[in-house]
């Protein structure tokens, strides 16, 4: 009977094996996708121009294995077209489907020499082809056959003939049975149970599920009944039986849970010895088997039945919750989810191990959690682990319950550990339970240790950074190398890392005489977007700093997993340290975490630490050798050189001659401009001798334990920094600010004034932002600050002659576009790395957001902007 | 930005037959970066001055790429002293606007040329690192010398003095081609900053400009390499933009004298030169570096090392001595700075290396703080004056990524002794002997810190000297061979 359907696992690597003319080709092209075929023919041609030239079949193989490896890796179902015929042909394919944890189906197409003959007859270009070829191929197929299902082959279709390949209409797909990524939970994932009954029901009553006993009307009746608090469901991690006292008692109430729809449950290497035993193997009494066997001894045969059927029926691990989680007795590595072969079962059940034997005679186990990547969660047991402790997004929830510890579950999604004390030690385990902990010295969690070290993978390259605001930010590669440098030669740990601040964009160029910067611009920028009110803030002309502080070096090691540098850290845009003087960076922190206190700061926002953005003044105090070597530099060239010309132009003027007149008051106005750029870059440079000539002006109240501040409107960050600042006056400057609703012109007028007030004076300008931090319109978040410079301010940084009439007329045909965008890009980045931080991300996925604001940095932009 | 040149030989007008320029006129000239204004402030036949007056654009500057960093975007690019003072562009702005005078040719009064007058030429103002090294260019070719300075920061004395000068220069015999080919040539030397401006081709113009003069000027070899080395003009923009102009000049100095060493840059030997004599060229101090990096690798060729890291490998000198050892297979060099490595690139000749030679070596960007694969599977490794570049607290993470991780059989580290630092005449008390050293340690804290990383990563370890010892203080530098538990020591 000819089937009119093939059904194959969904991600399988389908041989297709016949002899020249067997109509392979037209076989594909009929039931797959042209980009699912991978045909020798098309490989030929790519690498000799030429389908039929055998003398490039190396090459073409080569190129044909490389494309059907990179396919299975990106999990995509691949069909070879080749003849297949020999076992070294199929060997090296069905190793290729196994390197990727895939499926190899064959599919023979067998059809009588004469037909492949006269196929072959009617195509011009296999005239050449000798005349022993066919029949060759005819007797390798045929020996070929009967090994297909000891080359591995998990499905083998033998099409005989062409009515059966042409009977053949479609191909049907089927699911992977650890596929479950539509189901989303939300579950209580158990950890192993070992026949630990009592504290298995003390969990689930602890869970909300209700346990009640049930008449047994049936043999088959398993006598226990499960109803799971609304909408929730166990998952089982297996390793349900052995070394505890009621194995069987386990197994009636997990069977009847997963018959009733109330659980999961993934087997164990337990479960599986214990089924090989009920299938009639030999299986050692070691490891708590001994047990099992004893209490199962009372057991009916139905019973023992009904076990090795469930058992049989368990898949190697899950993929649920869209991807987002994976579950598996021993762990699952990234590329191994969701995949099916061999080593994907032995690695669910037993995980993997070095090789070596530890001083106990137990296998070394390889921590393949520290080297995850993946996005999904993984939860696992198998190996008994004092404390659960998140790596990486993964997390071993066995507590070694039959040990005398606890049985655990994890909450999913909540991520809440619930657990239940043993009730006594039922087995005393070959290496002690608490072994883990000696290693734990530091008093780090397992993430902390881990993150000592990060990976250079992580940051160098060209990187895509998926982020809340901007979907996906890129770092290109020769960014990425200027920031390692920086990154190595002076930023402070990565640990104390968790911002770096945007760049900032100013508004757009006025047209007013005599001004390159005007609020004017910055307002229109916000009413544009939809924006209807605006917090001006007052720039203080210091440099930009972040400030991690906590009560004390307990919370540093708790909180950032750092030891033994202090209580907080002030750094730079560039991750630099802000004080290369330790008395003077202890005396700044001491009164800094003295005004946080003083404030009740800590039990308001119920903390034990924080992390700010803010300005630290004078602009010398990072930047003295940068004023010296150029701003004061400047000044001193310059108002060295203009009197002295000033003085031969004016002894010219008395000479009379033509033209020195506009030459004289040309210079004579150079040299006022150098004299008011003199001033100006003095205003903000004071020499600091200790920390009363320091002041700190934070404007954004980062975050704190758990959580960030990016929800609350700048409005709030001013006042709840106001009160600090008060604890504090004469380190702490609370920026002045105003709330300006751009519907109401009098307002505008009044904050316009207000600049102009403060930039006469000499001040650096304001900031404009809109009044939610993060403001968003249908095309996506508009600028978080655009900054409003004043016109002596400019000075610095246009340069002495920056308003003489020429200047200032080129100098306005200034594009402010990439600093806008790459003002967003660094945006999204620095919420990103901050909310990472916060949601206990591994450290690597926060520096990854710091070094791409770092990268992004070293952009060509105008640095004037 | 401002020469002017007085004579009292009389008729003084006749300076203006000399300079081909009018005094009764305004006169200018075009130049690339702005222009250049000729005037006569005085002009009677007792006195007569010339002035040349530069009116360089700074946005131009910026523009067209001349300013500093020409390609980069560091602020410094655009706030800087270039309109203001004697540079380069002084020298262009001479060649343009006395162009016949500095041949020495006068198509009316072609005797003129050859005569030797009495001239005071004033250049408002030269930078210049030291009054004593524009003394020392100028007085040998028959100057006497005014010099006046400027400070700073007026309003902070604490600040020192500017590195600008008016210079004054009075001779009583000079021919005026002489004294404009002595300025247009020493002008540039004297400033600091690299010039951008120039090609090979015109250095060769610049150095002729020196004529018979340079050849017998004491200075001649700092001179001449100074304008050779300046034209070795790598700018490295991207990293400029994130140090904040924070590329500050940092200082070795070595063995029995002084070293200075730009960042990195090819300023290195003129600076260095400067700071000694010139009779006394600074071989001997280089000496230690390059013996320090021979006896590395002799150690490594003792072991018979077959795959061999060079951590912070630089410009690849001690790459070159591994090479040259035919039992060494491969060699993996990686610094963190990207510059260096294309520099250590083009020094190996890499892109040329034929086809066998080329597979014994690759050169990464990488950093000693981040785990790193590439670095696994060697048997030795040599990490030369290199970590106390890393903030101390950091030292961890290299211990981890070297000795956890990487794990090669052996590894060589050294690290200045800073009890040494004494023989060093120039390096005050608690001063390190480079500007970017984090720290430098005795011998005793290198001991202890040596054992512990041997003790917690399962390594043997020997300290011993490095460079010639002195009984009281040690040798300058220290150097620990780790040995892997399973490696004979």
């Amino acid at each position: 009977m000819p089937l009119a359907s093939l059904r194959v696992p969904e991600l399988s690597l389908i041989l297709l094996v016949g002899t020249t003319g067997s109509g392979k080709s037209t076989f594909a092209r009929r039931l797959f996708k042209p980009t699912e075929i991978v045909s020798s023919d098309h490989c030929r041609a790519l690498v000799a121009d030429d389908e039929n030239d055998q003398s490039a079949t190396p090459d073409a193989f080569e190129l044909l294995h490389y494309l059907v490896g990179k396919r299975l890796k990106r999990g995509l179902l691949t069909v070879v077209d080749a003849t297949n015929v020999q076992p070294e042909a199929r060997k090296s394919l069905a190793e290729l489907a196994r390197q990727y944890h895939c499926l190899p189906v064959a599919v023979v197409l067998d059809v009588p020499e004469a037909v492949a003959a006269e196929r072959n007859r009617q195509r011009p270009d296999r005239q050449q082809m000798g005349a022993h070829v066919l029949p060759m191929q005819r007797q390798q197929l045929r020996k070929g056959l009967k090994r297909l299902r000891e080359e591995g082959f998990r499905q083998i279709y033998h099409l005989n003939g062409v009515e059966e390949i042409d009977a053949v209409e479609n191909i049907r797909r089927d699911p992977l049975y650890s596929n479950r990524r539509d189901d989303r939970g939300p579950f209580d994932i158990i950890g192993d149970v070992h026949g630990c009954y009592l504290e298995l029901v003390e969990l689930l009553a602890e869970l909300g599920y209700a346990v009640e006993e049930e008449p047994r009307l049936d043999e088959r009746d398993l006598g226990v009944r499960v109803t799971p608090p609304a909408g929730r469901r166990a998952l089982f991690l297996g390793d349900l039986v052995d070394r505890g006292t009621a194995s069987p008692q386990v197994l009636r109430l997990v069977m009847s849970m997963v018959q009733s729809g109330a659980a999961l449950c993934v087997p164990g290497n337990h479960d599986i010895k214990l089924l090989r035993y009920l299938g009639g193997k030999n299986v050692s009494a070691k490891h708590g088997f001994a047990e099992t066997l004893e209490q199962l001894a009372a057991e009916s045969d139905t019973f023992k039945n009904q076990v090795r059927q469930f058992i049989d029926g368990l898949v190697s691990h899950y993929v649920l919750d869209d991807g987002r989680l994976v579950v598996a007795h021993a762990g699952m590595r990234e590329e191994m989810q969701g995949r099916g072969s061999g080593a994907v079962r032995a690695f669910a059940l037993f995980g993997e191990t070095t090789g070596e034997i530890d001083e106990f005679g137990l296998p070394v186990r390889y921590n393949w959690a520290a080297e995850y990547r993946g996005r999904a969660m993984v939860v696992y047991g198998h190996t008994p682990v004092p404390q659960p402790e998140w790596l990486n997004g993964t997390i071993d929830i066995d507590t070694g319950c039959v040990f005398g510890g606890r049985l655990t579950a994890l909450r999913y999604p909540e991520r809440e550990l619930v657990s239940v004390a043993a009730h006594q030690v039922y087995s005393e385990p070959v290496r002690p339970l608490h072994h883990a902990q000696i290693a734990a010295e530091t008093q780090l969690t397992a993430q902390q240790r881990h993150d000592e070290v990060l990976d250079i993978r992580d940051v160098t390259g060209k990187q895509q950074i998926s982020t809340r605001l901007a979907h996906s930010v890129t770092i290109r590669e020769e960014n990425a190398i200027a920031a390692l440098e920086v990154m190595s030669r002076f930023a402070l740990s990565p640990k104390w890392l968790l911002y770096l601040p945007p760049t900032m964009s100013p508004s757009e160029t006025s047209a007013l005489p005599g001004l390159l910067e005007h609020p004017a611009e910055a307002f229109e920028y916000y009413k544009r977007q939809g924006v209807e009110r605006v917090v001006c803030e007052e720039k203080h002309m210091g440099s930009r700093a972040v400030v991690v502080l906590a009560r004390d070096e307990e919370a540093v090691r708790r909180h950032f997993g750092i030891v033994g540098e202090g209580f907080g850290k002030c750094y730079t845009r560039t991750g630099r340290n802000f004080f290369t003087d330790a008395n003077l960076e202890q005396a700044f922190l001491a009164r800094l975490r003295g005004a946080f206190t003083a404030a009740g700061f800590w039990e308001q926002f119920g903390t034990e630490w924080v992390c700010l953005d803010a300005e630290l003044l004078p602009w010398s105090a990072k930047a003295q050798e940068l004023i010296k070597n150029q701003y004061a530099a400047v000044a001193a060239a310059a108002n060295g050189a203009l009197p002295q010309v000033q003085h031969v132009l004016e002894q010219a003027t008395t000479r009379g001659l033509d033209g020195s007149e506009a030459l004289l008051s040309h210079y004579t106005a150079r040299r006022t401009a150098a004299e008011q750029y003199t001033e100006a870059y003095r205003r903000y440079s004071w020499p600091v001798h200790s920390i009363d000539d320091l002041r700190l002006a934070p404007f954004h109240l980062l975050a704190t334990a758990g959580r960030t501040y990016f929800d609350k409107d700048h409005q709030w960050h001013m006042e709840t920094l106001r009160t600090i600042c008060a604890a504090d006056p004469s380190l702490l400057l609370a920026t002045n600010y105003r709330v300006v609703s751009l519907q109401d012109p009098a307002a505008v007028e009044s904050a316009i004034a207000w600049w102009n007030n403060l930039t006469e004076q000499g001040g650096e300008g304001m900031v404009v932002k809109p009044f939610d931090y993060i403001a968003r319109t249908r095309r996506g978040v508009v600028q978080p600050a655009l900054k409003c410079r004043g016109r002596e301010y400019l000075r610095i940084i246009y340069g002495p002659d920056y308003l003489l009439p020429h200047n200032l007329e080129r100098l306005r045909e200034r594009g402010i576009k990439s600093k806008r965008s790459l003002a967003l890009r660094e945006f999204a980045l620095g919420v990103e790395g901050l909310e990472r931080f916060v949601a206990g991300a591994p450290l690597r996925e926060v520096h990854q957001c710091v070094f791409g604001v770092l990268a992004l940095e070293s952009e060509a932009v105008d640095p004037r902007l | 930005m401002l020469l002017t040149i007085t004579t009292t030989r009389q008729p003084a007008t006749d300076l203006g037959y000399l300079l081909h320029k009018n005094p009764a006129r305004m006169q200018a000239v075009e130049l690339a970066y702005g222009r250049a204004h000729i005037f006569y402030p005085e002009a009677t036949a007792e006195r007569c001055t010339v002035a040349l007056l530069l009116d360089i654009d700074p946005v131009s500057l910026v523009r067209n790429r001349r300013g500093p960093a020409g390609e980069g975007f560091a602020l410094e690019q655009y706030v800087n002293d270039r309109p203001y003072v004697a540079s380069s562009f002084l020298s262009v702005a001479i060649a343009k606007a006395f162009n016949t005078a500095l041949n020495g040719t006068c198509k009316d009064r072609p005797e003129l040329p050859e005569q030797q007058w009495p001239f005071e030429a004033t250049v408002a103002v030269v930078p210049a690192p030291s009054a004593e090294l524009l003394r020392r260019m100028f007085e040998p070719l028959g100057y006497s010398v005014q010099l006046q300075d400027y400070p700073l920061e007026p309003n902070l004395p604490e600040w020192g003095p500017s590195r600008y000068y008016t210079l004054q220069l009075r001779h009583p015999a000079v021919c005026l081609r002489d004294l404009l080919s002595h300025l247009y040539v020493l002008i540039p030397v004297l400033d600091n900053d690299k010039h951008y401006w120039v090609g090979e081709h015109e250095v060769e113009k610049l150095l002729s400009k020196g004529g018979d003069w340079l050849p017998r000027h004491p200075e001649r070899e700092f001179i001449t390499r100074r304008y050779l080395l300046n034209l070795a003009a790598y700018t490295r923009p991207a990293l400029e933009r994130l140090l904040d102009g924070d590329t500050s000049t940092n200082v070795e100095l070595d063995a029995a004298g002084v070293e200075l060493r730009s960042s990195g840059d090819g300023a290195t030997l003129a600076l260095g030169a400067l700071a000694s004599s010139p009779e006394q060229p600074t071989t001997e101090k280089r000496n230690l570096h390059d013996m320090r990096l021979e006896h590395v690798a002799a150690e490594i060729g003792r072991l018979g090392a077959k795959r061999v890291l060079d951590l912070g490998c630089g410009e690849g000198k001690l790459l070159r001595l591994l090479l040259q050892n035919r039992t060494i297979e491969y060699v993996l060099g990686m610094d963190v700075s990207y510059q260096a490595l294309t520099r250590a690139q083009q020094r190996l000749g890499l892109p040329d290396m034929a086809p066998r030679q080329r597979q014994r070596l690759d050169l990464i960007q990488g950093s000693l703080l981040y785990h790193d694969p590439r670095l696994s599977g060697f048997d030795a490794a040599a990490v030369v004056e290199v970590i106390e570049h890393l903030d101390e607290g950091r030292l961890n993470s290299f211990e981890q990524v070297v000795f956890g991780k990487a794990k090669p059989g052996v590894v060589f580290v050294t690290t200045p002794n800073v009890s040494y630092n004494q023989k060093f005449e120039k390096l005050h008390a608690g001063e390190f002997r480079h500007a970017d050293h984090r720290f430098e340690w005795t011998r005793a804290e290198f001991e202890a810190w040596a054992a512990g990383v041997a003790e917690r990563n399962g390594y043997s370890v020997q300290i011993g000297p490095l460079g010639p010892e002195d009984p009281e203080v040690g040798a300058p530098s220290q150097l620990a061979t780790f040995h892997r538990a399973d490696q004979q020591p």
